[in-house]
């Protein structure tokens, strides 16, 4: 399989097949992590560079086991502490670090188009670990692989987002992917966090969550972003939970099958009950982060490849 | 004494509204005379037009320079040669330079600085509010005495409606012109695009178009409290098109402008967060664009301006959210203008009544016509020429214009201000 892309910027730029071989690959991964032996070499010799412009504990440190398990060598860097704050630009940053030939690099930044503006600028491969509110592709790959896994397939579900849509990068990115492999989207949150013209990417989109959630065969929660939030998107954390906040009853709605998501790091009792995100019956939550590490190996393998044929 | 005939000219005309074959004579640096057909025959020194088009030069509302404070973006000789180049004869100057031209020592110190370095006329505006603050007035009378043409905060709305009323009523006294950007600014503040599925697919901070309306809407009350003379320096969206036209039909001295982007370009060609097309207010739908359009072809909208804005290439080589908006335009005005005529939506003309006439008469100008007695302003363009714009062979000394690379039609043969050629393609 022939991967066709530099970097991994986003899920837009990838076709259903791109998703499908990155999620098969992921797979192998999966068997791979979960032996006492987690080991390949497939990155030896490479170097990986993790920069995290903004904070970052679980992704940063996926990527990070991703590429060890792999056999690259990781460095992290935390910008928000280095040269930023001594007035370097982003591209100044990128051209330093660029000298430096890494192989890959793994980009958070705060502003949306800031990781496509910097892999203009370098020689290696770039994978976005999450800019602004735009895209943060290897979530909505582990997302999608956590939903095959527990459904048996990626197409022909009923699969709702809820919460702040708005200031969601992770939406964002698996509404566009979760639509490539057509399935049916329901938005569901306060009209102030999931604006109407989300219903241009085929999406419906409800403000009555229990409306919403009938019939669902996946319910996907969303981080309230309070830090993305320059006030007054909803009145208070305690009305947000009682209108919109996944509990045990709203959950009836759906499906009996039906599986709870979360990308993390969870507000538990603003957006979710605390309970339910524990009930192995229903929350996939764990294992979403055990996928996150396999996906991102099968996505820097993949793009690795292209790497060596370029050389 | 200068003696001129242009001979063999389609004579563009704003004023009658026509376009025909004819001549024109000059006379030391004035029209005196011109007529259908062929020249008679004089003493003057003849130019044969070829059959290009021969209009009044055009009259750019809104052109920032970027003295004092940022030279290197553009300084007084660069943009006096991009205007030349671009066939703009008047430029007329925005004030939100560092410091802003709040006092009529730096009004005179810029225009001491033009006359020294440009070859066009330069007619400067001044600050409303010392600053650009929003908070006091600046010396309006002392301001018009040394020649401020219009009073502008540019992208700064006075959010203060007392304070915004105040110097109103206070300019009005003055018989100054006021000049303001409407934009709700509660509504606009941190936004970097027009919301709609563009933005919300890029993940941008974006605006709704009702924001324009909105602080058009406002102005447009304080306009009936206070009778001042106003002008909207960009109306880019149609939902503010119906109160400005209520606004007319009220008889409010109201007046409004565009851009040359607004009317070319719209937020999808924004693409992949390319910074060189991010301008304030955001480029628009395509449905916002066509009624702007529109409202310059009927005339509700009288203006068209290069809203032309220098920026280095740090302040663009930048996340799209931090990029610096603007985009120069004093060079590209005239043949992307022509696009939409060559794309049959404006004749020669109505697109010259925006760019020359109406800026000129909003301003109490006597150029920007071809009749006797007009000074001798004039533009001789090629509207048939095809080209791909480069960006690097911009006289500009700031190259971030969004047009770089695309294919465009028409160009400028020469420009002549008072008589006297100031530009000659080579």
């Amino acid at each position: 399989m022939r991967f066709a892309h530099r970097h991994l910027l986003g899920i837009e730029h990838l076709s259903q097949s791109d998703i499908t071989a990155i999620l098969d690959l992921a797979e192998k991964y999966v068997d791979l992590n979960r032996q006492s032996t987690k080991h390949s070499d497939v990155l030896a010799g490479l170097t990986q560079i993790n920069m995290f412009f903004e904070n970052s504990t679980r992704t940063q440190a996926s990527f990070e086991l991703a590429g060890k398990r792999l056999g690259a060598d990781v460095m992290n860097m935390a910008m928000q502490a280095s040269s930023i704050k001594k007035g370097e630009t982003l591209i100044d940053t990128a051209m330093t670090l660029n000298a430096m030939h890494p192989d890959l690099l793994v980009v958070r930044h705060p502003h949306s188009g800031a990781v496509d503006l910097l892999a203009q600028k370098v020689n290696c491969a770039v994978l976005n670990a999450g800019d602004g509110r735009h895209e943060h592709p290897t979530q909505a790959l582990l997302d999608a692989l956590t939903i095959r896994r527990a459904k048996g397939r990626l197409h022909r579900l009923n699969i709702a987002i809820c919460g702040d849509v708005a200031h969601s990068r992770v939406a964002r990115s698996n509404l566009i992917l979760l639509g490539k492999m057509e399935n049916r989207i329901r938005l569901i949150g306060p009209p102030t966090l999931v604006p109407a013209q989300f219903s241009e990417f085929g999406a419906e989109i409800y403000d009555d969550m229990r409306e919403g959630l009938k019939d669902v065969d996946v319910v996907m929660m969303l981080r309230l972003q309070k830090e993305r939030m320059d006030g007054g998107f909803i009145p208070s954390e305690r009305e947000y939970y009682h209108r919109y906040g996944l509990d045990a009853a709203k959950l009836a709605l759906a499906k009996p099958d039906a599986i709870v998501m979360h990308p993390g790091p969870m507000n538990r009792g603003v957006e979710i009950d605390g309970t339910l995100a524990d009930d192995i019956n229903r929350s996939v939550i764990q294992e979403q982060v055990e996928m996150g590490v396999a996906v991102r190996m099968a996505a820097m393998e993949l793009l690795a490849r292209n790497l060596s044929e370029a050389a | 004494m200068s003696n001129i005939i242009f001979t063999n000219a389609r004579l563009i005309d704003p004023e009658t509204g026509t376009d025909g074959t004819g001549w024109l004579h000059v006379t030391d640096g004035q029209i005196v005379a011109r007529g259908e057909g062929s020249a008679p025959s004089t003493e003057a020194q003849v130019i044969d037009c070829n059959g290009q088009c021969l209009a009044p030069g055009i009259v750019d509302i809104g052109v920032k320079v970027c003295e004092p404070g940022e030279r290197h973006k553009e300084s007084y000789k660069s943009a006096g040669l991009a205007a030349a180049a671009g066939g703009v004869t008047t430029i007329v100057t925005r004030p939100d330079t560092n410091p802003a031209i709040d006092t009529p020592e730096t009004l005179e110190f810029i225009t001491r600085r033009a006359q020294a370095d440009t070859p066009v006329n330069m007619l400067p505006m001044a600050a409303l509010t010392k600053g650009r603050e929003g908070r006091e007035m600046t010396e309006i009378g002392f301001l018009l005495d040394a020649g401020a043409v219009a009073f502008t905060d540019c992208d700064h709305v006075i959010a203060d409606t007392k304070v915004f009323s105040r110097a109103l009523t206070y300019a009005r006294s003055c018989g100054a012109l006021v000049i303001a950007h409407p934009q709700e600014p509660g509504l606009s503040s941190g936004a970097a695009a027009t919301s709609g599925k563009f933005a919300a697919l890029r993940g941008l901070p974006a605006v709704s178009p009702m924001a324009e309306r909105m602080g058009l809407d406002r102005d447009i009350a304080l306009l009936e409290m206070t009778g001042a003379a106003y002008h909207a320096d960009q109306i880019t969206t149609a939902r503010a098109l119906p109160a400005l036209e209520r606004a007319k039909r009220n008889g409010l001295d109201i007046t409004a402008g565009t851009s040359i982007h607004h009317l070319t370009l719209n937020e999808l060609d924004v693409a992949d967060y390319r910074t060189f097309f991010k301008v304030k207010p955001p480029l628009r739908s395509e449905d916002d664009r066509q009624a702007v359009i529109e409202a310059v072809r009927t005339g509700l909208i009288d203006t068209i301006s290069s809203m032309h804005t220098p920026q280095d290439e740090e302040s663009k080589r930048l996340p799209f959210e931090e990029a610096a908006s603007g985009a120069v335009a004093l060079e590209t005005l005239l043949p992307a203008a022509l696009r939409l005529y060559h794309a049959g939506q404006l004749d020669l003309p109505t697109l010259f009544r925006a760019m020359t006439l109406n800026p000129a008469k909003r301003l109490g100008l006597d150029c920007g016509r071809l009749s006797e007695g007009a000074p001798a302003d004039l533009v001789l363009f090629d509207p048939d020429v095809p080209f791909v714009l480069d960006r690097f062979t911009l006289k500009s000394k700031s190259q971030n214009t969004p047009f770089d690379g695309q294919r465009m039609q028409g160009k400028v043969t020469a420009t002549f201000v008072a008589g006297k050629e100031v530009y000659r393609r080579s």
